[in-house]
């Protein structure tokens, strides 16, 4: 693939024409930002690449009204150093797929990150990208510029494109331009780890704790391996199965309501003991990334109702279950048994990461059923008829 | 009917209307089809009363089996469907057309599921809004999304148009408390999206269903997700001397890095209304009203009762009470979700608006509302979802005078157009339909619109579902689904190739 032709637009009408030019030349392109994702879905070979990262800067930010523009090749490192300067953050708390898929850490764009539809633990309380967008700009297969949504919170003016568009990964338009919301970042948070008992036991407490009215930011369960890979020593030291669930607010009322969980769930078997704020931000963040979990093998990452994450993952160490069980990362599994399971009890599990043979092999998204596939293939023939754009990236055809 | 004109009924399908009423018979039997002229005009508008169209029929399925049969019946024989809820929206979407036939999912009125362990309740879309949390509450739950209309208004109707409520600021949309639904599509496809689990893989289509106001498929079912009530709720009501000092306070609370449960204000004229109604407690002399409330444990209220309190004082506030006790909490919401009754009382008519603004725009705004009032000489009342900038001005008028309601409705495209202007939007939670329908193009070009009926087309190919409504123009779907690309150069020539 060494003659791919490669274009850098640096505006939206050089992006425009990029489009156009592809489309009349019945070529192909990988679009990306900083390519931190491209052993993210189906192996596919475009005759060009169309790169984002020229469409960069942050060009509105309102911390009064909670609201960030920025190109889409604009780093995600730089969007979160503004936001922290003014106490804030993006509340979905996006992975890092750099490090996840085996590359850099740390690089890729804000236009990346609402492509694949990235979050994190906070996902339970606060969502993920798609509940963020507010507003697009983007260029379709028609070669089209098209506008979507606003800068305001609160919208119902047309179709909801913003939410098709986010975990699109670039199947649908190239977006050159994202607006969405920002939250103040908590004061304070803390973490209670709960260890001493059994996987479905602590599972158990996770889903009791997310039933109760204090605010419980994240949910996890590491077991044993992944524990012992925690830089914190409290969890790494713990010594079998560790669950964690993270407070955050004012600083009263997360020791209030810490105490209040540890009464809650304290009984004779499951031992209560807290993780500092710092000691809280480096957990999550491993949590976050996959990171406590073998870098190599292929990784899986299931999407299933809480109470089916026991019996999906059954007996296997390398695992962590997030979401209070209802995000399951596994690692191994060449054959899918995972995704066989998934289907008995609902949900969808997602080949993260694997070798190119396996991913041709092995759909990396979740199969769907026949009229939902026709209807998904509808859907990208009205943006992108020509399939000029990352085609086949996300289902054969799509 | 007024100024907004809908499509020239298809004669073929009025000649056909015998003949379908009999198929539709078929399909749902006994009473599940109405036909006689008295019955119909129960369906004939919904909130936006204004505009009334008698359909062909309703026909009120109770199996998706039905609902299935009765759009794969009106795709083949291209009769429009109307698919209805409570008949609550405000901006037309569920107005039935003459040509067409009504699906009202009033029959599909059952809680399937609760599941405690993960959260979230099954339901059929007829059930309504506050049914769902009728159906947790004992135990200590509840759906977050509170549109005024809740006593009425359908879960099915909340997807259409993405309803929200006055505590979305802090908890969301209809959008962000949906987990998964089953849809008919209009070839009778039967397709899930989502379920008990968050993200739907593939395409977002559970997104893009939530607003799509009736226009892409039939909603059999739903899934959303319920949360366990706060340990405590209070409220603050703050009266000032000036609208700009009411949306300096909603700025610094926000600012502060404070995300209230709720965060509404009401001008002038509104609390009055309000005041006569229900003597709800409010200052008469206020020019702005605030309603903040705060929920959380105990202690965390309290310290941010004592900020919110303290930010209002220093901006000038002219009063002020913080809720003792739950009653007053409720005491003080009733002027607010009551002030449409309220409004209705003092005038024969009104329109309520919805447009969302930056909220750091709200004081040139209201004051930008005046001016127009004078000109058009219609009073209007404001109550608004502060916290997030959506808008509800009610225009006041009365339509027994000639004229009278093209006069609101030109103010009302105004204010709308002033929204955009600013930099906000046409609605923010009840919908185009054919309200706003016109004024589409105010905010999206051609390329835009065209867009979005492409995507209509890739569920509706024959464009049966709620025609008229959302798109100031309809294109065949053949025509959109041409190519029209300008042949680009490739921009980059000298650019390497590797
Ligand atoms: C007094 C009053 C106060 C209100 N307050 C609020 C408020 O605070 N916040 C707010 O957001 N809205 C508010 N509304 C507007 C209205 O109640 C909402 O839009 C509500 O969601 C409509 O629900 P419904 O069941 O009445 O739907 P309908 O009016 O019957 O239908 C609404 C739309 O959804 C479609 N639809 C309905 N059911 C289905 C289905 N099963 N499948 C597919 N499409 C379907 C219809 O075709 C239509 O386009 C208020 C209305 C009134 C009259």
């Amino acid at each position: 693939m060494s003659d791919r032709q490669h274009c850098r637009p640096v505006n939206i009408d050089e992006l425009r024409e990029a489009v156009a030019w592809a489309v009349g030349e019945e070529r192909t392109l990988e679009v990306r930002g900083n390519g931190t994702k491209a052993g993210y879905g189906r192996p596919v070979e475009c005759s060009a690449v169309l790169e984002t990262t020229g469409l960069a800067g942050i060009d509105m930010y309102e911390p009064d009204e909670l609201v960030m523009s920025a190109g889409a090749g604009t780093p995600l490192a730089e969007i979160e150093a503004a936001l922290a300067e003014k106490g804030q953050m993006l509340a979905f708390e996006p992975a890092d797929y750099g490090a996840i898929l085996g590359g850099e850490a740390g690089r890729q764009t804000i236009g990346g990150v609402f492509a694949a539809n990235l979050c994190g633990p906070r996902r339970i309380r606060s969502g993920a990208a798609r509940d963020h967008l507010l507003g697009l700009q983007t260029v379709t297969g028609h070669g089209q510029i098209i506008k979507t949504g606003g800068r305001v919170v609160k919208n119902v003016t047309g179709y909801d494109l913003c939410k098709l568009l986010t975990g699109s990964m670039g199947t649908l338009a190239v977006m050159s331009h994202v607006t969405f919301k920002v939250l103040p970042a908590p004061e304070t948070c803390g973490t209670l780890l709960l260890t001493g008992a059994a996987r479905a036991t602590l599972l158990g407490a996770l889903c009791r704790a997310m039933g109760s009215a204090f605010d419980v930011s994240s949910a996890a369960l590491l077991p044993a391996a992944a524990a012992a890979r925690s830089t914190v020593p409290d969890v790494s030291l713990a010594g079998g199965e560790v669950a964690a669930l993270r407070i955050e607010g004012p600083a009263p009322s997360v020791a209030y309501r810490i105490s209040r969980l540890e009464d809650l769930l304290h009984d004779g078997e499951i031992e209560c003991a807290r993780l500092d704020p710092d000691g809280s931000a480096l957990l999550w963040r491993e949590i976050r990334d996959a990171a406590l979990l073998d870098r190599q093998a292929p990784l899986w990452r299931i999407s299933t109702a809480p109470t089916a994450a026991a019996d999906i993952a059954g007996e296997r160490e390398d695992v962590l279950f997030d979401w209070s069980g209802g995000l399951i990362w596994a690692t191994g599994d060449e054959r899918g048994d995972l995704r066989a399971r998934v289907d008995a009890t609902g949900g969808h599990a997602t080949l993260v990461r694997a070798s190119p043979e396996l991913r041709s092999a092995m759909a990396p998204f979740h199969p769907q059923a026949g009229p939902l596939r026709a209807l998904s293939r509808r859907v990208k023939n009205s943006f992108d008829p020509g399939r000029v754009l990352n085609s086949g990236r996300m289902y054969e055809g799509i | 009917m007024s100024g907004i004109a809908m499509p020239e009924p298809d004669a073929e399908a009025i000649a056909k209307r015998d003949w379908l009423i009999d198929a539709l018979r078929g399909i749902v039997p006994g009473e599940g089809v109405i036909s006689t002229p008295e019955e119909l005009r129960a369906y004939e508008c919904d909130a936006l009363s204004t505009y009334r169209q008698v359909p062909m029929a309703v026909v009120l399925p109770e199996t998706v089996e039905q609902v299935s049969k009765v759009l794969a019946l009106c795709d083949r024989e291209r009769i429009k469907v109307v698919p209805r809820g409570a008949g609550t929206s405000l901006s037309g979407g569920a107005l039935p057309v003459t040509d067409g036939i009504v699906l009202g999912m009033g029959k599909f009125n059952r809680i399937l599921d609760i599941d405690w362990a993960n959260r979230c309740v099954v339901t059929q879309p007829g059930v309504t809004n506050l049914g769902i949390t009728r159906a947790v509450e004992h135990e200590g739950f509840y759906y977050a999304p509170d549109p005024s209309s809740q006593i009425a208004c359908t879960i099915g109707g909340n997807i259409g148009e993405n309803s929200g409520g006055v505590h979305c600021l802090k908890y969301g949309l209809t959008t962000n408390n949906v987990l998964g639904l089953e849809m008919v599509l209009t070839n009778g496809d039967v397709i899930r999206l989502g379920g008990r689990h968050l993200d739907a893989e593939g395409y977002d289509l559970l997104g893009l269903m939530t607003g799509s106001e009736g226009l892409l498929g039939v909603v059999t079912e739903v899934t959303v997700r319920i949360l366990q009530k706060p340990e405590t709720l209070r409220a603050v009501l703050m009266g000032f001397p000036s609208v700009e000092a009411g949306g300096d306070c909603v700025a610094t609370i926000i600012a502060r890095g404070i995300i209230p449960g709720g965060l509404e204000m009401m001008d002038h004229p509104a609390i009055n209304a309000a005041e006569d109604f229900c003597n709800a407690g409010y200052p008469r002399d206020a020019q702005a009203l605030l309603i903040c409330e705060l929920d959380g444990p105990q202690a965390e209220v309290d310290h941010l009762i004592d900020t919110v309190t303290d930010i209002a004082r220093d901006l000038g506030a002219t009063y002020l009470k913080v809720s003792q006790s739950e009653e007053e909490r409720l005491g003080f919401w009733a002027g607010r979700k009551n002030a449409f009754p309220a409004v209705g009382r003092i005038s024969p008519d009104y329109i309520c608006m919805d447009g969302t603004i930056p909220r750091s725009e709200l004081a040139h705004v209201l004051r930008r509302m005046q001016q127009m009032s004078a000109k058009y000489g219609l009073r209007v009342a404001n109550v608004f979802h502060a916290g997030d900038g959506n808008l509800h001005p009610l225009i006041l008028f009365d339509a027994n005078k000639p004229g009278e309601l093209d006069n609101a409705e030109a103010f009302g495209a105004d204010i709308l157009k002033l929204c955009v202007e600013v930099g906000g939007v046409l609605t923010g939670e009840h919908g185009v339909g054919i309200e706003k329908r016109d004024l589409m193009p105010e905010m999206f070009t051609e390329d835009d619109l065209n867009q979005q009926a492409r995507v209509k087309c890739a569920f509706d190919p024959t464009q049966i579902l709620n025609p008229g409504k959302m798109f100031p123009k309809l294109h065949r779907c053949a025509e959109l689904g041409r190519m029209h690309v300008h042949k680009g150069q490739m921009p980059f020539p000298e650019l390497e190739r590797f």
